[in-house]
């Protein structure tokens, strides 16, 4: 938070303000020159001990100025002038103080510069309970109070916050936590979720988020996610409500994957991954919580199906032989993306034979309906693509050849590579009712 | 044992509500006609197979009896009815049949 911002609401004077603690040997050193400033009429804050650096300083010792004018470093000098920051300098140095403050020959005898010491507004437990002072009206969930011998997770599962599994308490502090992982703010509407077609805002899904399990960070991850599933292409409501026993399924593009830590080889469609097992979970949690879809009520589902707790994995763009799934669906190249997939369960696709291209390709036929489907090519089987110098179009015209697709359909064919490095198996997840009428894949690129 | 100032004094934690906040509007169903005798009967049909042989049936043996029948179809039974097609139920129907399923 800049001074800007803190400037004539928080009562600060105009003119010359210096921030210091006695904490600090560059600030004790500096005390000849704060006296010579405090003549000039420097308004001079003292952080830890109202007594420092001399009598007639400003106890700052509940750090609400320090706070509000964003100072890290100390001794800072600053000059306002209306409420607003015109000048700053952290750390002692003769000339810029001088400049600052309009004065010459300050501090004779002093080194002519010196580097300050943390601000204790920089402190690590400080700075979790000053942000959480200061930033919690920025929320404006309602609060819910606990009885002090309530059990949180119990709690939360009566309310009918979770869906079966346990879930994170959503604090203040986590949720505040949880934002800082995006740039977007927290009452900016994402999307407007089925089936009670509710607008939710960054802030529900950050609260969601925390429940589900995700770390800050894959925030901008799941905020794309939920604005993908919630289009009329995607028709959530209607995977939602099908008796068909599809759920979404996120596969992740770009740099935002490998940086979140989204597992895209061993095991990336199982458990022991926090990216892929939260990222999928939150977007469910805000269908429940925030769209009102819970199973045996809009959710119909005769079996529904494991990953419908939330499904996510990143495709393997390194070792792919084929450009980025979303950049093949027109994301642009190396941007993150997410593409949302109205997946069933996971099949396995067992060719431990084939050595063509050619050969692999009737198998895959055998699994792949005639409806749309989500191929992960593993890479043992998608060498065979590589060596042959096959594109993914190539692999899907082939398989169109061997099972006819049919045309009125417009359906959607998602060939996607990833899984661990041994093991000539690929993946195939069914897909529900094909095109406009029922469910298309959608990508949406991924804002920090 | 809560009347003792220590669990008076336990922290009580605080939540951030992950719900929308509120219900969706709700509506109470009109209450079941004791006759059909004059009113407007919708059959709407949701586009799932065989949905149209259900309805024709209805449609013939309301017939019969005298009984004043539109027909209506949602696009595709994967979506909720269109706006314009609930609203135009609502106007020209007094009771409505949905075929719900194959």
């Amino acid at each position: 938070m800049g001074a800007g911002e803190a400037g004539g609401s928080s009562g600060l004077p105009d003119g010359l303000v210096a921030v210091v603690k006695r904490d600090c040997p560059t600030c004790v050193t500096v005390v000849p020159v704060l006296a010579e400033l405090a003549a000039l009429g420097c308004s001079v804050y003292t952080q830890d001990d109202p007594d420092f650096p001399f009598e007639g300083a400003i106890d700052d010792t509940g750090l609400e100025v320090s706070w509000a004018l964003g100072v890290e470093t100390v001794p800072t000098l600053l000059r306002l002038e209306g409420g607003k920051e015109s000048g700053r300098v952290a750390g002692w140095h003769r000339g810029r103080w001088e400049a600052l403050a309009g004065a010459s020959g300050l501090g004779g005898g002093l080194p002519d510069q010196r580097p300050g010491c943390g601000s204790l507004t920089a402190d690590p437990e400080i700075a979790a309970l000053l942000s959480l002072r200061h930033r919690s009206g920025t929320l404006s969930a309602r609060r819910v109070e606990l009885g002090p011998l309530e059990d949180e997770l119990e709690a939360m599962w009566a309310r009918g916050w979770t869906d079966g599994l346990p879930v994170v308490p959503p604090t203040e502090a986590r949720v505040l936590a949880m934002l800082d992982g995006t740039a977007r703010r927290p009452d900016e509407v994402v999307a407007v979720v089925p089936p009670n077609l509710v607008p939710v805002t960054v802030e529900k899904v950050a609260i969601n988020a925390v429940m589900a399990g995700c770390r800050p960070e894959y925030l901008p991850v799941v905020l794309a996610l939920v604005e993908a599933s919630c289009t009329d292409a995607f028709n959530l409501h209607g995977v939602l409500a099908t008796t068909f026993s599809v759920g979404p399924v996120a596969i992740v593009n770009g740099p935002a994957a490998k940086a979140v830590g989204i597992n895209s080889g061993v095991n990336l469609l199982g458990q022991g991954c926090r990216a892929n097992s939260t990222i999928g979970r939150a977007l469910q949690l805000v269908v429940r919580n925030v769209g009102g879809g819970r199973p045996g009520e809009v959710d119909r589902a005769t079996f529904g199906n494991p990953a419908k707790t939330g499904l996510c994995f990143a495709e393997d763009e390194e070792g792919s032989p084929w450009e980025p799934l979303a950049e093949a669906r027109g994301a642009p190249a190396g941007a993150s993306a997410v593409t949302v997939f109205a997946g069933g369960g996971v099949r396995m696709v067992t060719d431990q034979k084939a050595r063509t291209p050619e050969a692999l390709v009737e198998t895959f036929a055998r699994h792949v309906g005639p409806g749309d489907a989500l191929l992960v090519v593993s890479p043992d089987h998608g060498r065979l693509f590589r060596d042959a110098g096959w594109s993914r179009s190539d692999l899907a015209s082939a398989l169109e050849a061997l099972a006819p697709r049919p045309a009125a359909m417009c359906n959607d064919l998602l060939i996607a590579y990833a899984g661990g490095r041994a093991g000539l198996f690929s993946a195939v997840m069914e897909g529900w009712l094909a095109g406009p009428s029922g469910s298309v894949p959608v990508t949406v690129e991924v804002r920090q | 044992m809560t009347g003792s100032p220590k669990f008076r004094q336990a922290p009580r934690p605080v939540l951030l509500d992950p719900t929308a906040e509120g219900g969706p509007a709700t509506r109470t169903r009109r209450s079941r006609p004791a006759t059909l005798d004059g009113l407007t009967v919708g059959l709407l049909d949701i586009s799932k197979p065989r949905g149209d042989v259900f309805l024709d049936r209805v449609e013939s043996r309301f017939a019969e009896r005298g009984w004043r029948v539109l027909r209506f179809a949602k696009p595709t039974f994967a979506k909720p009815a269109p706006l314009d097609l609930r609203q135009e139920i609502a106007v020209h129907c007094d009771v409505v049949i949905e075929a719900l399923a194959d």
